[in-house]
Order: structure tokens, then sequence, then C-alpha cells
């Protein structure tokens, strides 16, 4: 299984598209760690700097509704995953987006609008970093070192085994 | 209570049920091309696990960097090349039979009613034109898909659009989706199969049909599905005539009990009346950023794009050569025609729409995907806009800084003329909409 959480990289929009998270010029890559400088490169967004990405070293996007629509493109799940980016929390996700992620085991977490409000209020005060309890099915935020929140998760059963799995190749090949 | 022709196929499909609501179907058509496939190939490989589920139900195509431009992308190339003659998939196409994937593999008769289909590409919704489940997946979906012929799903939800009224001149199924997307919004149809019914879609050609399908994906949708129905059978009978002893009416019997009952449920319910549609376009950076063409005033272009797997067709070519001919691209306007498969280029060619294209300023380009993507074969500049019949506008999708207005085949053509975006009313002469003996009106 992957390791989840790390420090928060906030990205106050809804509908990223895969575009944005790594443009298609690069996916001519035949290795993932070639997308690894790439990711996000093109996002046009207040406050965000993609070299932010190598120099934080972000572990979770916390994002607004329907991230990661537009292709089918694993290259963006790639991307995050080279760069040990393994979560992401958002409102919502486009399906194939969603899936990709689960399929590789990482986590695309879905929470209600309010929650994700409370996070971006959270991300003014200092630099926000989240801890996972995946078997609790808590996430617990602190800003600045400081535990201030925890929300709490839950994942379909079906993307449950998926993460423990590390993947859908590994669990389809096990069982058909 | 009833079934949607979705909850059907997926019902026939069942593989298994691991979880509650999650369905793993058995796949009848994986396709494959070389830009998502290398990498599940490639990890299969490591896995010590290169085996194909089906040498017959695997298809593949290099279509979208082709030929290649550089080193990578004829890496790419190779590595699907190499594959396919690994495991003898006679159904790939390679360059000189390449075409873009969801025009060339209908085209072959590899979609029927009732079918279930992946690819590792998110315009797959395309062929739920033909009554089948067709879904866009990623590369790991892709790759079990391809070692073991099953993928997971959600249970679906269907909105269902009901299409009516009669199609005004100059508004296309092109309009119609983009209208549709417009009040759907870009992820209304998350997690839902659309399915396009009504009149109008029973009135449509497959190639129209597909165009509609085709932006499904863009308004967050599964997949898209029409009925299939005679105009199907049609169309599919030159593969099928065989199989069904030319009984014609027994095919049209098999087509239709896929049908969705008239108590299935929906989700959603929505009507469409095409009579209240005039020619549009997307503005800004997203496909439900809709505006009518007549009201976008002085939004002049650098190029236009008339190609894809949503609108390079031949009844596109033949749409646009209608309202191009006779005419010059405006000065410092630069015209790409890619016609999506070689029958279609060949088809252009022989009908002379190659020619009308040519006298009037475009290049006509091989069948590719390139430019829709910004990959290769008309990549915009910082900058620059482009009236284009492809898919999708987000920033940079033409190339980095670049703007694309999604439109029809006619307006794309129109907008050529005119250097600006255009209402193609203007430049058609009046009739029944479709027909293809168009002459300008003004200039």
């Amino acid at each position: 299984m992957k390791s989840f959480g790390g420090p928060v990289l906030f990205l106050n929009r809804s509908d990223i598209n895969t575009d944005e998270i790594i443009p298609a010029k690069y996916l001519t890559a035949v290795s993932k760690d070639d997308l690894k400088p790439h990711l996000l490169e093109d996002l046009k967004l207040d406050g965000f700097e993609p070299s932010s990405i190598a120099n934080k070293g972000f572990r979770v996007i916390v994002s607004q509704a329907n991230f990661g629509c537009g292709s089918s493109r694993e290259h963006a799940p790639w991307a995050l995953e080279v760069n040990q980016i393994t979560m992401v929390i958002a409102e919502s996700y486009a399906r194939i987006f969603r899936q990709n992620m689960f399929n590789g085991g990482m986590m695309a977490i879905e929470l209600p609008a309010s929650d994700i409000d409370s996070l971006f209020a959270l991300s003014k005060s200092g630099a926000v970093s989240c801890t996972v309890k995946l078997e609790s099915g808590k996430l617990c935020f602190s800003v600045d070192g400081h535990e201030t929140k925890t929300i709490s998760f839950s994942l379909s059963p079906f993307d449950e085994a998926l993460v423990k799995a590390g993947g859908w190749v590994e669990y389809a090949d096990a069982r058909y | 209570m009833g079934k949607t022709i979705t909850e059907k196929i997926f019902d026939a499909h069942l593989r298994d049920e691991p979880f509650a609501g999650t369905r793993v179907l058995s796949l009848d058509v994986v396709m494959c091309h070389e830009i998502t496939t290398p990498l599940a190939i490639m990890d299969l490989v490591w896995r010590k696990k290169d085996r194909v589920f089906d040498t017959n139900r695997i298809k593949a195509v290099i279509d979208h960097v082709t030929p290649s431009k550089d080193t990578e992308s004829a890496t790419q190339a190779k590595i699907l090349r190499d594959w396919a003659h690994r495991h003898g998939i006679k159904d790939f196409f390679d360059i000189g039979s390449n075409g873009v994937c969801h025009a060339i593999f209908p085209e072959k008769g590899f979609i029927r009613p009732g079918f279930t289909v992946i690819m590792g590409d998110s315009h797959t919704c395309t062929h739920g034109a033909f009554g089948a489940f067709a879904a866009g997946v990623g590369t790991t979906d892709l790759e079990v898909g391809i070692l073991k012929g099953v993928c997971a799903f959600r249970a679906p939800k269907t909105i269902r659009v009901n299409v009516t009224g009669s199609m005004p001149q100059g508004v296309f199924a092109k309009d119609v989706i983009l209208e549709i997307i417009r009040r759907l919004t870009v992820n209304g149809a998350t997690d839902h199969v659309i399915e396009f019914a009504g009149p109008v879609i029973a009135a449509m050609t497959m190639d129209e049909r597909m165009t509609i399908c085709n932006m499904a994906i863009e308004a967050g949708g599964t997949s898209g599905v029409c009925m299939p129905d005679a105009v199907t059978r049609d169309f599919l009978w030159p593969f099928v005539k065989d199989e069904y002893r030319n009984d014609t009416a027994q095919a049209l019997a098999d087509f239709t009990k896929w049908h969705s009952d008239a108590d299935a449920v929906y989700a959603i319910s929505v009507t469409v009346d095409v009579a209240e549609i005039e020619p549009v376009a997307t503005v800004g950076y997203k496909p439900d950023q809709v505006k009518k063409l007549k009201d976008l005033k002085d939004v002049k272009i650098d190029q236009v794009y008339i190609g894809s797997c949503t609108n390079g067709r031949l009844s596109d070519l033949t749409i646009a050569a209608g309202i191009v001919k006779g005419t010059k691209l405006a000065p410092g306007v630069r015209g790409i025609v890619s016609p999506a498969t070689p029958n279609i280029f060949r088809a252009a060619m022989e009908q002379g729409l190659l020619d009308i294209f040519m006298d009037a300023g475009y290049c006509v380009t091989n069948p590719t995907c390139g430019a829709c993507l910004g990959m290769s074969n008309g990549v915009l500049a910082e900058g620059e806009v482009c009236a284009s019949t492809t898919n999708r506008n987000f920033f940079g999708r033409m190339g980095k800084g670049g703007m694309v207005h999604l439109m029809s085949p006619a307006s794309a053509a129109a907008s050529g003329i005119a250097g600006k975006l255009t209402d193609p009313r203007g430049y058609m002469s009046t009739g029944k909409t479709g027909e293809h003996g168009t002459k300008r009106s003004k200039r």
C-alpha cells in the first residue's frame, strides 16, 4: 500500500482538467518519471507557482468540484504519483480521473463542500499538513505543526480494496 | 420496473459484483492507441504478464501522432506496433491504413448494439451511437482489459435527453450537442450515461449520432448512447449480413431488443427542442461556455481546423466544402482539413472535396488526432485563435496560450471565409438542413 499524507497544496478552483495537470505534449513519455517536472505547469491560478511542487514537498492536493475532468490520460495521476502526491481531496471528480487514482492504489477522497470550504479557510492561516487514518476514516489537519481539525471520510468498499491491494491490476489478476 | 439500454447491457455482461454497486463487466471490444497503451504494455511486460485476453476482440491503431513527429512519438508507435505483431492482433492499423480511432473503428463495423467497449481515450463514448456501452478509461483499466477482458464500473444511472423539433437551417448535430452540454454543464452528467433519444436523434445519420455521443464526456458522462434502429442496421449491414443470412428483419429485431423499456427509470429527463437552437460556438475554456455565433462579433481567428473524432467524417467535410466552394480563406487565416480515415480521405478526394478546400487555400493533412490535442499538424502559438470542429477548448488544448472555439464544420468553414467567428447561415443557400449544395448568399 502507498503512503498517504503530508503537506497540502491548495488549488482553489473547480474543473481543474487533465490538460492542466499534465499537458498533452508530454504524453509521448514512455516513463512515468519523465512527467515529474511538468505537473500542473500550465495551470494559471492566483498564488500558484508550479515550482512550489518541488520546493515545498506537497503530498496532498485539496481542490474544488469536478477535479480531473477532460482526457482519460492516466498520465495525470502518474504525474501526481511521481511527485509523491498520492492523495487528492475535492468536492467531486471526473469519473475516469477518480477511477485512475484508485486503480493506481492512490486516493481521490470526496468531501462535502462545507468541509472543503473549511479547509480553504484553514489554508489562509498557515502551512497545512494532513495525516490519514485509513482504518478509522479520519483526516487530521495541522496548521504550522499544530493539529487543528479532524474530518471524517469514507471510501466505497471497492475503492478501499484497490487502495489496500495496491491497485486494480493486482486485484483483477488475482480474481479473474 | 423497466430497464434502460445501459442496464440491459450491464446485466448481459455482468461478470462479478465484488461489492454492492461495483459491476465488473466482460468486454466485447478493447481498443488501443499509441498514447495510452504503451505504458500498459510495458507494465504487463514488467509483471511478466505480456498476454492478451483475445486477439480478435482487441483493436489497435496509431492515430494521435502519425506520422511520428519525433523520437518519443516514434518510440510509442513502435511499442504498440511490436506488441500488435507479437500477439497477432489482426485489426491493427498502422501508417497507410490508420485513422482517428473513433472514426476508423466504427467504419470497420467493430461496434455492434449491446456491446461493451473500452479504450484508453475519453472520447470512446462516441461508440454509444451504435447502442453500445462504450467508456473511456485510464491505462490501468485498459491494461486489465487487455489482460483479462473485464472492467469495473459503478452501477449506471441514466440521464435521458429527449431531442424534439425540426432542425433549423444552419444548425447541425454539433450545435445540438453543444447546447445540451451548456444545459447539463461540464460535470452535470458525471457517473451517468446520457441517453440521446427522441425524433431528432431517430432521424439522424450514424455520423450525426457519433458527433452527439462523442461529446457526452464533455458533460462528464460515463458514456452517451442512442437506440439502435434501422439506421444502425443499415450502417452495419455490410458487416453483419452473412451472420444474419441476409435477414434484415432479424438483425433489426436483435438490435432493437436492447432499447430502453418504456417504464425505465431515469435520474433526470430533459427535453431539448432543436427549433430553438441557433448556430453556436464555445467561448472561454470550458465546453459548457456556449454562445450564439450571431452574438460573437469581431472575434478574429488565425486558424480553421476541420477534422477530429467529433467532426472529421465525410458528411462533415461535405457540409464544410459546400460553404468553402469557390471562396478563399480570409487573408491571414490558415485552414487545415484532416479527413478522419483513409476511406474518408479517398472519398473526399474522389468527390472533389479536397480540391475545393485546396482551391480555397486549405492544407489537407493525413488522418490524425494531432492538432486537436496540440500534439502535431496544426498546433497554435501563444495568443492565437482557432475556429475548430474538435471537442475540447481547455486552456492550452491546441497549443500553450491558444484559444479554441468549438463549432460545427459549417460554422468553422464560414469563419474561415470571414476571418472571424461567423454564423454560417449567411453562407448557405436556404433549404433543408444537411443538404450540401450550398451557395453563399453574401461575401
